[in-house]
């Protein structure tokens, strides 16, 4: 059985993936992840969640193209461009 | 030599062979998780030992290093049953289980001690020995219906409280265990 460790380094920040063990059980998967995650003071909590409860979503459909979803969906650099162009004015930075 | 240095060297030698024993287990144990778990309990015993040391070092008017290094093999106040190299998983575990219930009721006798430095060392000791336990108790439930396992606790269950010293395993042992310090140049320190 494969358990995935998440450790949490300084209590109130977010826990981040640490790695994986192989472990027979939940005891044993404790019993390791303490030893390899959490011997050395580098942890202030561990989560250890067996690989198959974690449910992995890798493929992000996008058919339609429908950029404006995204948060670089409009880049404005060009759109501004032409806009100052138009009213003759320069970008900040060329003043 | 007092009753009590007695008895310090006497734990210290137990987990001093105990802990070079199951260092054996590096690199080879059943899987990689269990390697560094089994390497980190050797190592853990390795320190009870080198505190039990520096505690009888006081008394005796001596040093831990020399406590553990330069006596005789006859002079070790080990178990018989730390002193056996055991290259079979299911016999080390036996010895685990079987050395892990030992010591605990010993390690209760210490904490409950008048003498307040060997309880409170006692008590520092058996902190860590309590995930020896749990790791000890693992394993043995998920060993016990296996006869290999069972057979290994009837073999060393006799061993626990017999204490010869200078027994051919532990002079072996001991060959290998001080064999640098000895091949030391006179006047050197490392």
């Amino acid at each position: 059985m494969i358990y995935e460790v998440f450790r949490q380094e300084r209590k109130g920040q977010a826990f981040q993936h640490a790695g994986s063990i192989e472990a027979p059980d939940e005891r044993f998967a404790e019993w390791y992840a303490r030893e390899q995650y959490g011997r050395r003071g580098e942890s202030t909590a561990l989560w250890v969640v067996r690989r198959d409860a974690i449910l992995p979503i890798e493929e992000f459909v996008d058919e339609l193209n429908r950029n404006y979803h995204r948060v670089d969906g409009y880049p404005l650099k060009e759109k501004l461009k032409e806009a100052r162009e138009r009213a003759g004015t320069a970008a900040p930075r060329d003043r | 030599m007092s009753e009590r240095a007695q008895l310090l060297l006497e734990i210290a030698d137990d987990e001093l062979i105990l802990g070079w024993r199951d260092s054996e287990w590096t690199g080879i144990a059943p899987f990689l998780e269990e390697d560094v778990a089994f390497s980190s309990i050797a190592q853990n015993e390795i320190g009870h030992a080198r505190a039990l040391y520096e505690l009888a070092a006081r008394e005796l008017g001596t040093t831990a290093d020399e406590l553990a290094f330069d006596r005789k093999p006859e002079e070790y106040r080990c178990s018989a049953l730390v002193e056996l190299r055991l290259p079979e998983w299911e016999r080390t575990i036996a010895r685990h289980v079987l050395y892990e219930q030992a010591d605990a009721e010993r390690l209760g006798r210490l904490k409950a001690s008048d003498d307040a430095e060997l309880a409170g060392l006692a008590a520092k000791i058996d902190r860590e020995e309590v995930y020896h336990r749990l790791h000890a108790e693992m394993w043995a439930e998920r060993l016990q219906d296996e006869p290999r396992y069972q057979a290994a606790l009837e073999e060393l269950q006799p061993l626990v409280d017999r204490r010869n010293g200078g027994s051919p395993e532990l002079t072996a042992l001991w060959e290998e265990m001080t064999s640098v310090r000895r091949s030391q140049p006179a006047g050197t320190t490392w």
